[in-house]
């Protein structure tokens, strides 16, 4: 590796602009003539629309125009759907409700939107949002999922009997349910998955700006895939067709999925701009965020695990219902299916698994991808259900998963997914050690002393990344394929622009991507930009999410380097009078091999674009695409240890050590990628111990700003002990698997086995709160 | 937030004069009051910001009494060398309200008058028994608290400072809500010439209150070993999302040791 | 309307606004100054501090009225030209950033909280004095040890001062 090259721990080219308060997100831009607007919301969790008069709020001091969905329904603007396709285990297609982007006739959850109101400043635009007269008749509201599922439960759409929007299945329920029949030992639980809301710190944002000389739409917003937001918004949205429609996600403020998705706001911004012929700008306060950005996770599962007589799992059963919310928002129906129950096998031969997941409406706000975005869900299972399982077979934790540890690869498990490459015992020991967990009693006995009670617990989690190998998703009902595009050009100087389709919002793209093309080419990371994020310069791309930009993204990156490496080699093989089999590349030169011949890259460069000295036939420039579609999903795995001490009195979890061990394959940037395990830790952290949507029973938001729903922040946390170990991904040609996603699946179950040791019961629902602890304490001691 | 008029009051009467102004209010820090409005939960049509006011700043101590004015920060209060070396609880107390830009800005006067239940210094001068000067009288904190969000302040009436005896010995303890990390439990022990005062913040459903269980067991013995076995009920204490009433009392009572603890320290 | 006027980062700077100006609206769209964001409503997340008269406050709770005749300094007054303050430095050296959303806001409570506590910070101080500022990429991690690295250097620096000045 180089200074700058694959595997070195570059500062960030991005910082620069972020420290010195040089970002440019949404919020910033400014287009002249630009106005501003509100959404009027719902404030009930479900009701019927009577009547909407907008006249008092049309006479408002500064007010361009007060829409509707009525009238946004007559200009054929498209309902929002979801893009990925679930059927029922009996061959029926998922129930999809109407998604109008301005509900007209019926809301379904608290921040609905209802009408958009444009006018000259934001304040006056809230003035006059209040002025709107909606009149609703209330209905029930079903805001639990198991509870939407009973019967006369209040009914949300009537495209979905009782609810249910798909009653899906995977593996073998006859093989499972022998094994359970059979099993020595079975572990059984009832496990829930708290509902979380994303909260990227960057609220989200659209400007959308429509020009009638050039009958052309341009959407500044904060999207995470800004070129399947234009697909969708062309395609089934018709704003407008895609070559008349412009998206731009410029610097976006963090994502974990929840800037994936197609919202109403962005697809009404646009489509005001052109009805009042103004640009009409839209940022979401906190509050609007929490209540209409898709929530995540809140499954409800019932599961059992059988162990024969050595303690070896024979089968895993698991049935699941999980809440997707009031609509279906993009990509939800995959979240609870085949990116969770796919990962059922942990990192465990299992040789028969069964899951049942029933997708159910409620009166809350859409429910999709957070990040892990169903592989958290996974993983809580089953390590919560393996530590649980231990504690009842009397054996060691790590003992009962190194007993079941794949060991051979490539592993097919009886869940679609086959593991290409690890090594689980590796990252088990590396974190046993880091947190000197043998010396664990002595440290429990201690605080003991001190009247505290200390637990350790421990969580080895495997994901899958890398999504996805396009044919394979396709064959499971993704609308979209999964593949990633890639543009290097090399400037006549020799300086480098890579034109990516995967976006960043955080994880250093500018840095880790010029870093592969410094490593191939000996030029300066200060000499390659990234672009990216705006459809009218990258031609396509399906965007970041899923820990996909390494190993997808990159290795479009280096397919595309391949070929301007080729052209590049037979140029400088025409100019030197070599073959071009012999010329190597080499700081920033390229020389004949076991000669002083040398052609420096400018000038190799120069050479392709003055074209006046070519190899016959071959055209000038030096520029070269390619889409690069995965063979297989990537298989991050890893260790996570988490020590906690808890203060009986109050109730109080701290964590004392919180050791990762992870195996990302190969590393571009390891201190980026320590900062992505840092991050996600945080995440799943949080949800184990302090985060929680919660809905009162009659729909309303009771956690909708940071008054109520506890982020993590500093002084929540310990400094995290982090290590990587490398089995290389064989699937790519980077060798990487993907770290995004790591520390937020690996997290919580680590958490939880924990708390749960230290006060001697067998579970805690998340988040595991003050008042929760102390009431499970005071249990324990009565 | 709504349309609102401001007005820079130049002293305590130009405050008072510019107060009769509509549905005025005084604006301190405006560390809730500012929040309240851009969520338009508050509308006043006028503030009149006492800020700027000379009069209304600073601490003086003058052997065991100690004067704060209504306009000094809690980053003021948590600093002040003399203050601290009669009375350092308060200033514990006023280091650990908010978050470091809050205490640059908020001050004592604004988070009495505006006695939101989960602040912390009502707790601090009730059980120092502190005498809250206005504009127009002196009132004892016993008689100032009235409710939630409620004080004894009239109209156009303005917290000019707060006054108290230096106790011999005082603690502050407090469980902040782990979201908003305002006091979900903090409870103030003082024990001073008139004995032993407990007084409790963020828990009661009417504001701050004194614990009187909590003070008769302080009173035989001020250690916290002397609450060992005692409890206080939950009836009338807050119950919400975060702290169920069993749970604050509880809290009270652990607060109360902490607090005791760090009298003594 | 309120006539105000402020010293901001070393520029002096008049305008006629809505009494309801927030400091931070002022700062963003009267000045261009975009660096500084908001990030909640209810004055928590600290992606708005900005220094007044030499202290951290949250811009957002502040009405530009209240700031009339202060001097307000901003994360892109904070570099001494060209080159970086020494908080930003460690910021980028650390990887105490990622999306960059909470960055300016971070940075302006770690140069206040470096200089009140010149005698030097440990971890738990940094994390506690954090607690107006929420990250959600980081896990705080890089950022605190960025906290205690600039801490470290300005206090190297200020002694080299004092050297060269005695």
């Amino acid at each position: 590796m180089g200074i700058e090259g694959i595997g070195a721990r570059v500062a960030r080219k991005e910082d620069k602009r972020f420290i010195t308060g040089n970002g440019r997100y949404v919020d910033d831009m400014v287009v002249p003539g630009m106005k501003h607007a509100a959404f009027v919301r719902s404030p009930h969790a479900h009701a019927e629309i009577k009547k909407i008069d907008v006249s008092r709020a049309k006479a408002m001091p500064g007010v361009i125009d007060v829409l509707t969905g009525k009238e946004l329904k007559a200009d054929g603007i498209g309902n929002l759907i979801c893009g990925w396709m679930i059927h029922s285990k009996d061959g029926t297609p998922m129930k999809m409700g109407a998604w109008s982007p301005l509900a007209f006739d019926r809301v379904r959850y608290v921040g609905d939107a209802v009408v958009i109101v444009v006018a000259d400043t934001k304040g006056q635009a809230r003035d006059a949002a209040e002025a709107v007269e909606v009149t609703y008749k209330e209905k029930k509201a079903v805001t639990e999922a198991v509870a939407a599922l009973k019967k006369g439960a209040p009914q949300l759409h009537p495209e979905a009997d009782s609810n249910l929007i798909y009653d899906w299945e995977i593996g073998d329920a006859k093989a499972t349910d022998a094994a359970i029949a059979s099993a020595a030992h079975v572990t059984t639980m009832k496990i829930v998955n708290n509902r979380l809301v994303p909260n990227a710190m960057e609220p989200r944002a659209a400007l959308g700006h429509y020009d009638k000389g050039e009958d052309h739409y341009t959407c500044w917003t904060t999207s995470q895939n800004p070129h399947v937001a234009r697909l969708v918004m062309s395609a089934f949205y018709n704003v407008a067709p895609e070559n008349k429609l412009r998206v731009i996600a410029p610097d976006v403020g963090g994502g974990f999925g929840s800037k994936i998705f197609i919202y109403p706001e962005e697809l009404v911004c646009l489509w005001a701009s052109k009805k009042t012929g103004v640009p009409v700008k839209w940022v979401a306060d906190r509050t609007e965020s929490f209540l209409t950005d898709a929530h995540g996770r809140d499954h409800y599962s019932e599961v059992q695990m059988a162990f024969d007589k050595d303690n070896r799992i024979t089968g895993f059963k698991v049935d699941t219902v999980a809440n997707l919310g009031a609509y279906m928002s993009l990509f939800s129906s995959s979240v609870p299916t085949y990116l969770y129950a796919t990962l059922l096998s942990g990192q465990y031969n299992i040789p028969a698994i069964h899951a049942n997941v029933r997708a159910v409406y409620t009166n809350t706000a859409p429910v999709d991808a957070y990040r892990g975005a169903g592989r958290p869900e996974a993983t809580y299972l089953v390590e919560r259900t393996m530590e649980t399982a231990a504690r009842e077979l009397g054996v060691s934790p790590a003992e009962l998963r190194r007993k079941n540890f794949v060991t051979q690869f490539p592993h097919q498990t009886p869940v679609i997914m086959c593991y290409d490459a690890g090594d689980y015992a590796a990252s088990l020991d590396a974190a046993m050690k880091e947190a000197n967990y043998a010396d664990f009693p002595a440290r429990k006995a201690a605080a003991a002393k001190k009247g505290l009670l200390r637990g350790i617990g421990m969580s080895c989690y495997i994901e899958a990344c890398g999504i996805a190998p396009s044919a394979a998703v396709g064959s499971l009902g993704a609308g979209v394929g999964l593949w990633e595009s890639a543009e290097v050009r090399v400037n006549a100087v020799g300086t480098v622009e890579v034109l990516t389709g995967s976006h960043s919002h955080g994880q250093g793209h500018e840095t880790t991507f010029a870093q592969l093309v410094s490593d191939r080419f000996g030029v300066p990371i200060d000499s390659v930009s990234i672009v990216h994020g705006d459809t009218d310069k990258v031609q396509m791309g399906m965007g970041t999410y899923g820990s996909r930009s390494g190993a997808v993204g990159m290795s479009a990156i280096v397919k595309a380097l391949d070929k301007v490496e080729a052209k590049a080699k037979k140029i400088a093989a025409h100019l030197m009078e070599a073959d071009e089999g012999d010329i190597v590349i080499e700081n920033g030169a390229l020389k004949v091999a076991g000669t002083d011949k040398t052609v420096p890259w400018f000038q190799m460069a120069l050479a392709a674009y003055t074209a006046h000295n070519l190899p016959s036939g071959m055209e000038p420039g030096l520029k070269e695409g390619a889409f690069y579609d995965p063979s297989n999903f990537t298989f991050p795995a890893g260790c996570y240890i988490c020590e906690v001490e808890i203060d009986p009195d109050t109730g109080v979890t701290k964590i004392i050590q919180f050791v990762a061990a992870d195996d990302f394959g190969n590393v571009i940037n390891p201190m980026i990628v320590e900062g992505q395990v840092h991050g996600g830790i945080a995440q799943g952290v949080g949800q184990a111990l302090l985060e929680g949507a919660h809905y009162d029973a009659s729909g309303q938001l009771l956690t909708a700003s940071y008054m109520d729903y506890t982020m993590p922040r500093a002084d929540d946390l310990p400094s995290f002990k982090v290590s990587t170990s490398n089995t290389p991904c064989p699937g790519n040609p980077l060798g990487i698997k993907g770290c995004g996603e790591a520390g937020a699946i690996g997290s919580p179950p680590a958490v939880i086995n924990a708390i749960t040791d230290a006060l001697g019961i067998a579970d805690l629902t998340m988040p595991a709160t003050p008042q929760k602890v102390w009431a499970a304490a005071q249990a324990v001691k009565h | 937030m709504y349309s609102v008029n401001y007005h820079r009051a130049s002293s305590v009467a130009d405050a008072a004069k510019l107060s009769k102004k509509g549905d005025a209010k005084f604006l301190s820090g405006g560390m809730t009051l500012i929040p309240a409005m851009k969520t338009r939960l508050a509308a006043p049509s006028d503030l009149v910001d006492l800020t700027y006011i000379a009069e209304l700043k600073g601490i003086t101590v003058s052997g065991k009494t100690v004067t704060i004015g209504g306009a000094t920060t809690h980053a003021e209060v948590a600093a002040n060398a003399k203050l601290k070396s009669v009375c350092p609880a308060i200033c514990h107390l006023a280091a650990h309200i908010g978050d470091p830009h809050v205490r640059h800005r908020g001050t004592i006067g604004g988070s009495i008058a505006n006695n939101d239940p989960a602040a912390d210094y009502p707790a601090a001068l009730l059980a120092l028994s502190a005498t809250i000067v206005t504009n127009k009288r002196e009132i004892s904190a016993d008689k100032y608290f009235t409710g939630l969000f409620e004080t004894a302040l009239k109209e156009g009436e303005i917290v000019t400072g707060v006054t108290f005896t230096a106790p011999a010995k005082a603690g502050y303890s407090k469980f902040p809500n782990p979201a908003s990390r305002y006091a979900m439990t903090g409870v103030f022990v003082a024990k001073g010439k008139d004995g032993v005062r407990v007084a409790v913040t963020g828990a009661g459903e009417d504001g701050v209150f004194r614990s009187k269980p909590i003070e008769a067991a302080l009173a035989k013995k001020f250690d916290a070993a002397a609450l060992e076995g005692v409890s206080v009920p939950s009836a009338g204490l807050m119950s919400d999302l975060h702290a169920s009433a069993e749970y604050r009392a509880n809290l009270v009572v652990v607060m109360a040791k902490r607090a005791v603890a760090a009298a003594n320290a | 309307m309120s006539d105000v006027s402020l010293t901001v980062n070393g520029r002096k700077v008049s305008a006629s606004v809505e009494d309801r100006t927030l400091l931070v609206h002022f700062l963003r769209e009267n000045l261009g100054l975009t660096g500084t964001h908001v990030g909640c409503d209810t004055s928590q997340c600290g992606a708005c501090v900005v220094h007044v008269d030499g202290k951290a406050v949250k811009s957002c709770t502040m009405l530009a009225a209240q700031a009339s005749g202060s001097t307000v300094v901003t994360i892109e007054g904070l570099a001494d030209g060209a080159d970086l303050h020494p908080v930003q430095a460690a910021f980028k050296e650390n990887h105490g950033l990622q999306c960059g959303f909470c960055t300016p806001g971070m940075i302006m409570s770690a140069t206040d909280m470096i200089n009140r506590h010149p005698q030097g910070l440990d971890e738990a101080t940094v994390r506690a004095e954090l607690e107006g500022n929420i990250c959600r990429c980081t896990g705080y991690h890089n950022i605190v040890k960025a906290i205690l690295a600039a801490s470290e250097e300005m206090s190297k620096a200020g002694k080299g001062k004092a050297k060269k000045a005695a």
